[in-house]
């Protein structure tokens, strides 16, 4: 944009250098955005509900988990209002049947993926993903289990990881890189095949990178990670301390 | 010809089994097996788990008695941390405890067994049932389902939950009694002793007109175990082994649990996935042994409280030595009760009972750990090795009812040989059989790991192996 010779000065200025806003709308409710907002982020702005899983205030998005699609006019495909950005005069539908359909869909095959028993469980009763199922009113999955076979690496003095209870958010690769800045977890393989790993595919308890923080233990959403010794039930999560990190690194703008 | 007679509704038992009757030439019976047809698998679908969820994975063996199994497979877990359970953790666990016995020995006597001793064994299928029961004695059926609910309260009251709590976990408990929880506990006291004390007369009084049930439900020398504490006194919850022989003479006592097997081996029949546990020096299947309500109260000195005490001397005055029938568990059963009623007095009055210092933390120290305890139906035994990083290697449960095995099927046979003459099975002769299961209160879901729905059936079966009779229930 060209500003006459008496601003030029202010322009050349990123932090007064106004971000341009626009107008669209989500469920018909006419609201105004920056442009590097996502969807999703408006909406909750605005006290509009859009369910997530892999999503997590402080961390960067991934768009992994897929529920919180919303339907734009004008475009055939659901798109994931996590990684989405608006645009002029966009209209947006977060609670449309088709979209209700869909995320309860997913929700179900996340379920049938690995081997997820809510009974046996240390995260009964504090999980992201159980508490999804009475949100999108999820009360059967609809297909077949895959019954896959996965260990339980407890090689770590504290924490254990039971990948049975994984749905591949990737919460815990993301807080390790960007928070504690180790980037000790991974994934290997494709689509359902994929793992969360530590280091080089070694167990947890050898890798040379973990500082034995157990930040990813505590934004893991479901009971894949979690502190030894924690009986069914018992493990509760904390969260609270990434927004103070963050405030503290000055290091808001991600 | 193969003659099929459907018996509704169905048998009053937990869990699901068949039985088989075989003839002789002369149609009489020759030969009686209990089968358990299916098959759970808890002790291989553990390995690789984590053990201290152990406790929790194990209670949902059972909706009657999670209770029990969460304790035993605590204490077993206890000897992987390597830890001693504070007072407080140990009296709470012991209170639960109480609830469970309270609960499951009033669903076994009233809502299973109570439409055999009061409408008679003969009674029609279709009243012979808790529903012909609230008919015909509402009092009773009152009685039982009150006591019941005041066992499941008692559970809710400690565990938070009555079915399935997660409670009881490695080193203790996971949280402290309220005092609200203990008032309410305390006044549901009363209540449970006019119920029991008025089961009792009335069931004493009746003892009279089971004769015949008494003489033939299992009736012949065994070999008896149970816990005792360091007094000989029964324990529920702690305490050591003891055998006794079927004259009374103890034959080991003050076993460690942790030595279990050195005293008890397993044998695995083809024709059941229930396995038979026997006394290891008497072989098999001479090494026959009952456990459970009768059993205890053979084994044990006394109870170390006033009133079961008291019973407890009628109740040893049956017999000039232990008592055998096991037609008697239903006896024992209500003065189990009536303990368990004063020990929740005992404990509820003991201000420690409050205190926040119920579990010890530790981390894995040991590699192999055993829990013992008496479930409501006879010992539990859960054993568990783990490696070094605390995930379970092997498991092994013998769970109450596989301890009565060998005696069931031994029994089956004295009452069938009693009540079934020249081949015709008569409605009254097949309950008795179960009548005669019943007594045990066998649960078979629990001792096998049986999944799915599989009906009672009785097949009488001629000695060239030809099918005379099917009978479901």
């Amino acid at each position: 944009m060209r500003y006459p010779a008496f601003l030029q000065r202010i322009s050349d200025r990123a932090d007064v250098q106004p971000v341009r806003t626009l107008t669209f709308s989500i469920n018909g409710q006419v609201l105004s955005a920056r442009e590097d907002e996502t969807i999703l982020s408006v909406a909750r702005e605005n006290g509009i509900s859009i369910p997530t899983l892999c999503h997590m205030d402080g961390l960067s998005e991934r768009g992994a988990c897929r529920l919180c699609i919303v339907e734009i006019k004008g475009s055939p495909k659901l798109s994931p209002s996590c990684v989405t950005l608006p645009r002029q005069d966009m209209e947006v539908t977060t609670n449309s049947d088709r979209v209700k359909n869909y995320r309860r869909k997913i929700l179900e095959l996340l379920f049938t993926e690995r081997n997820h028993i809510c009974s046996v469980c240390v995260s009964n009763g504090h999980c992201d993903l159980q508490a999804l199922t009475t949100e999108l009113g999820m009360t059967h999955v609809h297909y077949d289990y895959l019954h896959t076979r996965h260990a339980v690496d407890a090689s770590h003095e504290r924490f254990s990881v039971d990948h049975n209870r994984c749905v591949l958010c990737q919460r815990c690769i993301r807080v390790c890189e960007e928070i504690e800045g180790a980037h000790t977890w991974d994934v290997m393989g494709r689509g359902y095949l994929s793992k969360v790993i530590s280091d080089l595919n070694q167990p947890w308890g050898e890798s040379s990178t973990c500082t034995g923080c157990g930040k990813c233990v505590q934004v893991c959403p479901t009971g894949a990670l979690s502190e030894k010794g924690k009986s069914v039930a018992e493990m509760t999560k904390r969260r609270q301390f990434l927004p103070y990190l963050k405030l503290m690194r000055g290091d808001e703008s991600r | 010809m193969t003659q099929t007679i459907q018996i509704k509704p169905i048998t009053r038992i937990e869990g699901h089994g068949k039985i088989t009757l075989v003839l002789d030439d002369s149609g009489s019976i020759s030969d009686a097996k209990f089968h358990v047809t299916q098959f759970r698998g808890f002790e291989k679908f553990c390995e690789g788990r984590p053990f201290y969820e152990m406790p929790s994975l194990v209670e949902r063996i059972c909706g009657i008695c999670p209770v029990s199994h969460s304790i035993a497979s605590a204490k077993a877990c206890d000897s992987i941390l390597g830890v001693r359970v504070p007072d407080p953790g140990r009296k709470l666990r012991r209170l639960l405890n109480c609830g469970t016995y309270i609960q499951s020995h009033a669903l076994s006597f009233f809502h299973l067994s109570a439409p055999d001793l009061v409408l008679g064994f003969d009674a029609a299928p279709s009243e012979r049932n808790i529903l012909g029961l609230i008919k015909t004695y509402p009092s009773l059926a009152m009685d039982g389902i009150n006591l019941r609910k005041i066992g499941q309260q008692i559970v809710e009251c400690c565990a938070g939950k009555r079915i399935h709590p997660a409670w009881v976990v490695p080193g203790g408990v996971n949280k402290p009694l309220l005092e609200k929880n203990r008032d309410f506990m305390i006044s549901l006291l009363p209540e449970g002793y006019a119920i029991i004390h008025r089961t009792l007369d009335w069931f004493k009084s009746s003892l009279e007109n089971y004769r015949e049930e008494i003489r033939t439900f299992a009736n012949f020398p065994t070999l008896f175990a149970g816990l005792v504490n360091s007094e000989g006194n029964l324990e529920h919850v702690e305490g050591e082994l003891r055998f006794i022989d079927s004259k009374g003479a103890t034959i080991h006592d003050g076993v460690d649990p942790e030595r279990y097997s050195e005293y008890i081996a397993e044998k695995t029949e083809d024709w059941s996935y229930l396995k038979s546990p026997y006394f290891k020096a008497l072989g098999y299947p001479e090494g026959i042994y009952k456990s459970g309500p009768a059993a205890r109260l053979n084994v044990c000195n006394g109870f170390g409280t006033a009133q079961a005490d008291q019973e407890l001397a009628e109740f040893k005055g049956l017999e000039r030595g232990p008592v055998l029938s096991s037609f008697y568990n239903h006896y024992a059963r209500l003065i189990e009760v009536l303990y368990s009623l004063e020990l929740m007095r005992h404990l509820l009055n003991d201000p420690e009972i409050l205190s926040p210092h119920v579990r010890s933390i530790a981390r894995n120290n040991e590699f192999e750990g055993v829990g013992v305890v008496e479930a409501p139906r006879g010992l539990l035994i859960h054993h568990y090795r783990v490696d070094e990083e605390g995930l379970i290697t092997w498991a092994n449960m013998i769970v109450a009812t596989g301890n009565n095995n060998l005696a069931m099927n031994r029994g089956i046979l004295q009452v069938a040989r009693r009540f079934i003459k020249s081949g015709e099975i008569t409605e009254e002769a097949l309950n008795k059989i179960e009548a005669l299961i019943r007594a045990f209160d066998p649960c078979l879901s629990c001792s096998t790991h049986t999944i799915g729905a599989q009906n009672q059936r009785v097949d009488l079966v001629s000695p060239d192996g030809t099918l005379l009779n099917s009978v479901l229930s």
